[in-house]
């Protein structure tokens, strides 16, 4: 999936992240909660790849098992030609400062009790001897790159807002020159109109720092903005990853369609025009997922092939890799779709 | 503002405060708005902007203490709802005003079936036996979309997902047939596939049934889709009010505009830089004799902290909070 000219920072292959389901006295493992069942892709240096989907769809497990907070079940994680997948904890340990995690929560994600100074200082104890001044230099100099004020350093992350505690959370992100960042939904728990701040503080930091982002989100809107490549997943796979202007113009993906479809705008004389794929039913659970092709049992332009063999991951153009049998090697390069001509969704994706 | 019809909702001059250890929180600060039979009404604004605690006083959810609805008249049905006793209002809810809540985990009572909750209001309220109400549950259920509706009557909340536990929600709130619905972020604990489900749902049930809505939300894209009309709330107060399609062609107050600048779209497009409402949303401490966005207001002048702006109309349907005015430099003080 490599550029070519560019080597990937995060190579994932075959990634496999199943939780065991126990019952009984003895815990027996009677099943598995497939979260993320064989999923591949690369990051190139100092790009944002957006990773969407519903909750669920084994999106954060993703973000989580590539920076190996997880034991992972199967496959191959390389960063920065590093291979991770097989690493010990304490291995993984002396690597850890290259990578790093913005969380969703920053109210969860901070610790109450430490000051902020605290909380953005620990990974410096942890992963260097600088002794006090050199440290509070290091501590003061990222909260003024991530816009707070250093009067603050000595207050608590609940005197702060949701948009600054995020910037807390970000700035510990950043103590140790990460190159690599996981962002799991950083914007999620704040109202619209500091999600904004936020996303710029992203934007800029990236630029300054070349940083290299996972960008998780269910919100299709803001990924769009900030991603450079979007990966779209559901139920434990990747259907579509694709260059973020081709995904948003045309998805390909039956769901990736749907999904787009779904979303809102704000924009009354848009909302009429946008023809809608309503989809029927639920997500099925990760831990029985259908036979065949995981989305056939909601998808709209589903065919019998679907039910029985699960569609492989094809690079359709390049660049643009989709994981459903329409888009098969056998149909021709665009997958029997003339560009910009939409199938009519047949009656399944329509509610009653 | 009643424009010839007598509209089914009436909210003049709404106060709440809360009393807390810090002192006074006006939570809802003079909040006046109507609704007319059939429409539905969107309430926009963040997290501490109001909305909800606006709705839930006006049939007085809230708990007292630490809330007090200070002033203010709510007209329904020719009575003022905040002068109504205990007994008036326990017949009105769900009766006659229906409540959706934003997350459906937490509002429905996990020790009881599904049919059990639709049939309570069904027996309390509209008053039929067991079998009639039994099977008019069934068909509520059926109307909201769950499919095989009898069988599932029996089943507890956590048998179904979130989206289909929205939709018993909404049933519920359909059970007796209310005049009005009040729906507090009812979809943004959803997907967005689910939720957009619960729109088109919603769509055909006001078609059907023609109550008139409340849709209280952040997400001014389900606003776009759904609304007939708009009113933007923001730090306890309404800044903006206007049929949607004049809202969103021609904002007025400068939060309205900046929001709807800083919301990113999946079509259209793309700005290369998100625009930005620098600042933090305000503290509702003080009592506020100014406007509560002047901090944050990039056309903030003296008059702006010396002066709460009141609403003035500015044609269409519309109406405004706000001492700034574009034109104004022609136009002399009125």
């Amino acid at each position: 999936m490599a550029d070519g000219a560019r080597e990937p920072l995060v190579q994932v292959r075959g990634l496999k992240m199943h939780f065991p389901i126990t019952s009984g006295l003895l815990r027996r493992q009677v099943g598995a909660v497939k979260a993320v069942d064989d999923v591949s892709f690369d990051i190139l240096p100092r790009e944002t790849l957006g990773m969407v989907g519903e909750s669920g769809c084994g999106k954060s497990t993703t973000g989580r098992a590539v920076l190996r907070l997880y034991d992972i079940t199967a496959g191959s994680i390389r960063i920065e030609g590093a291979e991770i997948g097989s690493l010990s904890q304490t291995a993984l340990r002396r690597l850890r400062p290259k990578m790093q995690m913005v969380f969703q929560d920053p109210q969860a994600s901070l610790n109450p009790r430490m000051t902020v100074a605290a909380i953005i200082g620990e990974p410096l104890d942890e992963h260097t001897r600088w002794g006090r001044r050199e440290r509070l230099d290091r501590i003061y100099e990222l909260m003024d790159a991530v816009g707070l004020n250093r009067n603050f350093a000595n207050r608590y992350p609940h005197e702060f807002s949701g948009g600054q505690r995020q910037r807390i959370g970000i700035a510990r992100a950043l103590a140790l020159n990460p190159a690599f960042i996981v962002c799991d939904e950083p914007i999620a728990a704040l109202d619209v109109s500091i999600q904004a701040q936020v996303v710029n503080l992203l934007e800029e930091l990236q630029e300054r720092f070349g940083l290299t982002y996972l960008f998780i989100s269910h919100d299709l809107s803001m990924v769009r903005h900030i991603a450079t490549r979007v990966a779209v997943m559901y139920l434990g796979k990747i259907v579509e990853l694709a260059p973020r202007e081709a995904l948003y113009a045309d998805p390909l993906h039956p769901y990736s369609q749907a999904l787009l479809s779904a979303v809102p705008d704000p924009d009354p004389s848009l909302a009429e025009k946008v023809e809608r794929i309503i989809l029927t039913g639920d997500v099925p659970s990760p831990s029985s997922p259908p036979q065949g092709c995981n989305f056939c049992t909601r998808c709209p332009q589903v065919m019998p092939v679907c039910r029985e063999i699960e569609p492989e991951t094809r690079e359709v153009s390049h660049g643009r890799f989709v994981a459903c049998h329409l888009h098969d090697a056998t149909h021709d390069p665009t997958g029997g779709r003339t560009p910009g001509t939409r199938q009519e969704p047949n009656q399944q994706g329509v509610t009653r | 503002m009643s424009d010839g019809v007598e509209p089914v909702l009436d909210v003049r001059d709404l106060k709440t405060v809360f009393h807390t250890r810090g002192g006074e929180i006006h939570a809802v600060n003079s909040v006046s708005f109507h609704l007319r039979p059939g429409e539905l009404l969107g309430v926009v604004g963040e997290s501490g902007s109001g909305k909800s605690v606006t709705m839930m006083s006006l049939i007085r959810l809230l708990p007292s203490p630490p809330a007090e609805v200070r002033s203010g008249t709510v007209m329904f049905g020719g009575r003022n709802l905040l002068k109504a006793t205990d007994r008036e209002l326990r017949r009105l809810r769900g009766r006659e005003i229906g409540f959706i809540f934003q997350d459906p985990m937490t509002s429905l009572n996990p020790v009881f079936t599904v049919g059990f909750q639709i049939i309570e209001p069904l027996r309390k309220h509209m008053g039929l036996n067991g079998a009639q109400a039994r099977s008019r549950a069934a068909e509520l259920l059926d109307l909201v979309g769950i499919p095989d509706a009898r069988r599932r009557l029996r089943d507890f909340p956590h048998q179904f997902s979130g989206g289909m536990r929205q939709r018993v929600m909404i049933a519920i709130a359909l059970a007796c047939d209310p005049k009005v619905l009040i729906a507090d972020e009812p979809t943004t604990a959803l997907d967005v596939t689910i939720q957009a489900q619960i729109l088109e749902l919603v769509k055909d049930l006001r078609r059907q049934l023609g109550m008139a809505i409340v849709w209280i939300t952040h997400d001014l894209g389900v606003i776009a889709g759904i609304a007939d009309r708009v009113m933007v709330m923001y730090g306890g107060q309404v800044v903006e009010q206007a049929p949607v399609r004049e809202l969103f062609a021609d904002p007025r107050h400068p939060y309205t505009r900046a929001l709807l600048k800083t919301v990113p779209s999946v079509r259209g497009q793309r700005e290369p830089k998100l625009k930005v409402i620098e600042g933090q949303p305000p503290m509702l401490g003080a009592h506020p004799a100014a406007c509560p966005f002047r901090f944050r207001c990039e056309h903030a002048f003296d008059r702006c902290g010396d002066e709460n702006p009141l609403r003035r109309d500015v044609g269409h349907g519309h109406d405004v909070a706000c001492h700034w005015n574009p034109a104004e430099t022609m136009v002399a003080h009125g």
